[in-house]
């Protein structure tokens, strides 16, 4: 660490960095203070059922994470290996798509294929077998948050493959060593950097959905802690019971992101250069044929609920919205989502930079502190965040009239854990390699970020603005909190349309959410990251 | 308290400054604030249509704040007190009336209700109904060609067919099951939640999922109203979905409205909520939100709603019992489930 440390001064961006940790920390801190100094409900909360739940909660979203991975870490690697089969970038930009889909459409894809009378049923009966797919239950659970999550972390660990510097590869193979050997040296350091980040993430969205537990686990046996926060703060207005529950949760997450920046501590990619990235490994054929057998299973995966979606959404066109509305909708969800998607990377932007600083200085505790304020929207229940609003702006701020500015606000603040997956390791491996330099050549400030940063951040960057856009597109949360007549996004449209029966024409509009998603992904990572691949 | 408040304010208000300040479109006409929820206001809802024929009439600027469901109005209204901006608020039902009148903010309706159609006679002077109709099961007939004939067949008969409810936790049709086996069962509605539990497929937050599930042929049976098929004749044409009546008597949900004592409008309020009790717009609703009308609107109520089968009997607990039971029968309910 000492090595390390460097004479760079805090630069304003890092002061930025700190400013915003500091005010979403401090909201967060009165969010809950508000709420907990409010009226307490009446009947004292049951604590063995609680108890149960929480066991629950932590169980499922601890197998949902290591299945995930364990799907998404091979996936990862045969992508990264294979760099050039036809329809190798398609599949990554379809890894972004659960990200926009909002949970009861993602719900449907995972019923349309594992269902009673789904995909994997007709399969079953068309060949004779007496087997039916039993989805209600832990597998249910399992399957729909594998859908979600694999996809994101594949994302996110994909950049970090592509990091690895060529002359590694070139070595590997130079040395004679063996795809087993490669993954022991080259990859599981990799891993062992960028996995607990991922995990964590994966985790805590496990931790805190509960649509997708209850429905597809069959019912209050499969109750997360965010059923009982929503309870005390929808039904019983107990807004102490709810906030305590939040902070039970968000302390879990937090205590979790903490043990695991802990074990992954330290890793940092070498320093030499990076230029392109040709692998010259798994050339042979068990390694070809295990690639393909990953690729296949994991494009089946991810694929047929989309392809269910997408077929129930042709079906459904006859029904859909009237063009008007639908273009209005789709409009306002482009400019929220990149209105969302340019604050999430701004402010995430600023606090990698800021966690950077303080992991160079060595100093480890504002490191964490700064990576959890930046996760608060990951841990801290959305139903807790938008109550505390509410709350605070009583009688204060017209929130209905600052909508646009409340729902861009709020959705930067859930995407934001998402931009800092991207752009922390990125950060971190940028400075590894240019601080010295920079620091001798006294470059700095804005002329830094222009000649030095960019250039080698683009890449991140657009990945992370392109992610958070879409997010901020497909968010409910905040569009449902401010949200009136003038203002409806394709979210909303399709909540509408489901809650009327209108669940062909919903599904169209689903279909049009997630085709206009991925031609705004496509287009953000075309734009902002520029052509070269690196 | 007060210092908290006013740093959360000033934290919220300056980010809120600082992104983009919408501008304030200057206001000539009143301004009539409804809070209600997002299926009501969508454009297949009753909102626009009720929207356009007001405001022809009322020379004011009608504004929709459109929420989640019934249980988040209560909730927006506890949170934003005295400070609400709205002057009206639709879309409660009756299992939330006494909560929602002990917030205090609920003011008399001032409304003439002669004449309503509702099977049973309206005494509250402060929410106004403005449509109503009953929990009930609906099956799918091309699935299922032996429904259960009476709620004792469905709790005692064996683990199929499978139906599918929604969580009383988290939703309003979840509530009214728990109300309705209360109704019939009385204390013994745990032993029939018992009996029930092998056959329930899923629990799901909401009516949506639960229906969406239904339609896409998990279970043949959904926790739904006795109106819903009208919706698959008048929209799709189809005789496929039906609704279960049982002898036992059907749970009723009824709609309300209300204005609110906050209300800078309160004339203004007063004459929206008569308005929604016309047969101008009771006659909107059946074909937008599926329930029946508070009126009776003659020739305008569509023939497959006239045709639709009514319970013989109708059940309702009164709002202050709900509310002081509900928690208790949710526990129940969650005991008996959760095994």
């Amino acid at each position: 660490m000492a090595g390390r440390r460097q004479s760079v001064g805090a630069s304003p961006l890092v002061l930025l960095g700190l400013g915003l940790a500091a005010a979403l920390g401090g909201a967060a801190a009165l969010i809950f203070a508000l709420l907990l100094t409010a009226g307490g409900g009446g009947a004292p909360p049951q604590w063995d059922y609680l108890g149960r739940v929480l066991g629950f909660t932590f169980y499922q979203a601890l197998l949902s994470m290591l299945l995930a991975l364990l799907g998404a870490v091979p996936m990862t690697r045969a992508l990264a290996r294979r760099s050039d089969f036809p329809g190798r970038l398609l599949l990554v930009r379809l890894c972004a798509l659960p990200l926009v889909m909002p949970t009861i459409v993602g719900i449907f894809g995972v019923v349309a294929v594992y269902g009673g009378s789904g995909y994997l049923a007709a399969v079953a009966e068309a060949i004779g077998a007496e087997w039916r797919p039993q989805l209600y239950g832990l597998g249910g659970i399992l399957i729909a948050h594998v859908f979600f999550n694999l996809p994101l972390a594949v994302r996110l660990l994909l950049p970090a493959y592509a990091a690895i510097p060529a002359e590694s590869w070139r070595l590997a193979t130079q040395l004679g060593m063996k795809d087993r050997d490669v993954f022991r040296i080259i990859e599981i350091p990799l891993l062992r950097q960028q996995l607990p980040g991922i995990a964590l993430i994966v985790f805590m969205l496990c931790f805190t959905t509960f649509a997708i537990a209850l429905t597809l686990g069959g019912g209050p046996r499969a109750t997360t802690l965010e059923v009982a926060i929503y309870q005390a703060l929808r039904f019983d207005f107990d807004l102490r019971l709810g906030a305590a529950l939040a902070l039970l949760q968000a302390v879990c997450c937090a205590g979790g992101a903490w043990a695991v920046w802990r074990l992954g501590r330290d890793m940092v990619l070498g320093q030499s250069l990076q230029i392109t990235v040709r692998r010259y490994d798994g050339k042979g054929a068990a390694a070809r044929a295990l690639d393909l057998a990953v690729l296949a299973l994991g494009a089946l995966f991810l694929v047929v609920p989309l392809i269910a979606l997408v077929l129930n959404g042709l079906l459904g066109l006859p029904s859909a919205a009237s063009p008007e509305s639908l273009l209005r909708a789709a409009a306002i969800s482009l400019a929220l989502g990149l209105g969302g998607g340019l604050v999430a990377t701004s402010i995430g932007y600023s606090l990698a930079q800021a966690r950077q600083h303080a992991n160079a200085r060595g100093w480890r505790r504002r490191a964490i502190w700064l990576g959890l304020t930046g996760r608060l929207g990951l841990f801290v229940s959305p139903m807790v965040i938008g109550t505390g609003i509410f709350l605070a702006a009583s009688g204060r701020v017209d929130l209905y009239r600052h909508a646009a500015a409340g729902v861009i606000t709020l959705s930067a603040i859930m995407a934001l854990p998402f931009v800092l997956s991207v752009l922390e390791p990125a950060v971190a491996a940028a400075a590894e390699r240019h601080d010295k330099l920079c620091a001798a050549l006294g470059i700095k400030g804005w002329h830094r970020f222009l000649e030095i940063d960019w250039p080698t951040l683009r890449r991140p960057i657009a990945t992370a603005l392109a992610l958070a856009s879409v997010i901020a597109m497909g968010d409910l949360g905040a569009i449902a909190l401010f949200g009136h007549q003038d203002m409806i996004n394709l979210t909303l449209l399709l909540y509408g349309q489901l809650g009327a029966y209108r669940l062909d024409g919903a599904a169209s509009t689903a279909l049009i959410l997630l085709l206009l998603a991925l031609g705004f992904y496509w287009v953000i990572e075309r734009v902002v990251g520029g052509r070269e691949l690196h | 308290m007060m210092r908290l408040r006013a740093c959360m304010t000033a934290l919220i208000g300056g980010s809120t400054l600082l992104l983009a300040a919408t501008p304030a479109l200057a206001q000539e006409k009143p301004v009539l604030t409804v809070y209600t929820y997002n299926s009501f206001t969508s454009e297949w809802g009753p909102g626009p249509a009720l929207e356009k024929d007001f405001e022809a009439q009322c020379a004011c600027d009608l504004q929709w704040v459109a929420l989640e469901d019934g249980a988040a109005l209560l909730a927006r209204l506890k949170l934003e007190g005295r400070n609400t901006k709205a002057d009206i608020v639709l879309g409660l039902d009756t299992n939330l009336t006494a909560e929602t009148r002990d917030t205090g903010l609920i003011a008399p309706h001032g409304v003439t209700l002669d004449g309503l159609a509702l099977p049973l006679d309206w005494a509250d002077t402060d929410f106004v109904p403005y449509d109503w109709g009953y929990f009930a099961f609906v099956y799918d007939s091309e699935k299922l060609t032996e429904p259960p004939r009476s709620l004792a067949e469905l709790v005692d008969g064996k683990d199929t067919p499978k139906i599918i409810i929604q969580d009383p936790r988290t939703s309003t049709p979840g509530l009214g099951l728990v109300m309705w086996l209360r109704e019939v069962y009385g204390e013994k509605a745990p032993e029939a939640w018992a009996g029930l539990q092998p056959k329930i497929l899923t629990v799901t937050k909401g009516w949506s999922e639960a229906y969406g599930l239904f339609t896409e042929g998990e279970a043949p049976l959904v926790l739904s109203y006795t109106t819903s098929p009208a919706y698959h004749q008048i929209v799709e044409g189809t005789d496929r979905y039906k609704a279960l009546l049982f002898p036992e008597g059907h749970y009723m949900q009824i709609e309300v409205a209300a204005r609110l004592t906050t209300s800078s409008q309160p004339e203004l309020a007063q004459a929206f909520l008569a308005y929604l009790t016309s047969p101008a717009a009771q006659k909107v609703l059946p074909t937008t939100n599926y329930m029946y009308p508070v009126r009776d609107i003659g020739k305008d109520l569509p023939p497959e709603f006239t045709a639709l089968p009514r319970p013989e009997r109708s059940l309702l607990l009164s709002a202050e019992d709900a509310a002081r039971n509900r928690d208790d029968w949710i526990r129940e309910w969650l005991a008996v489930v959760s095994q």
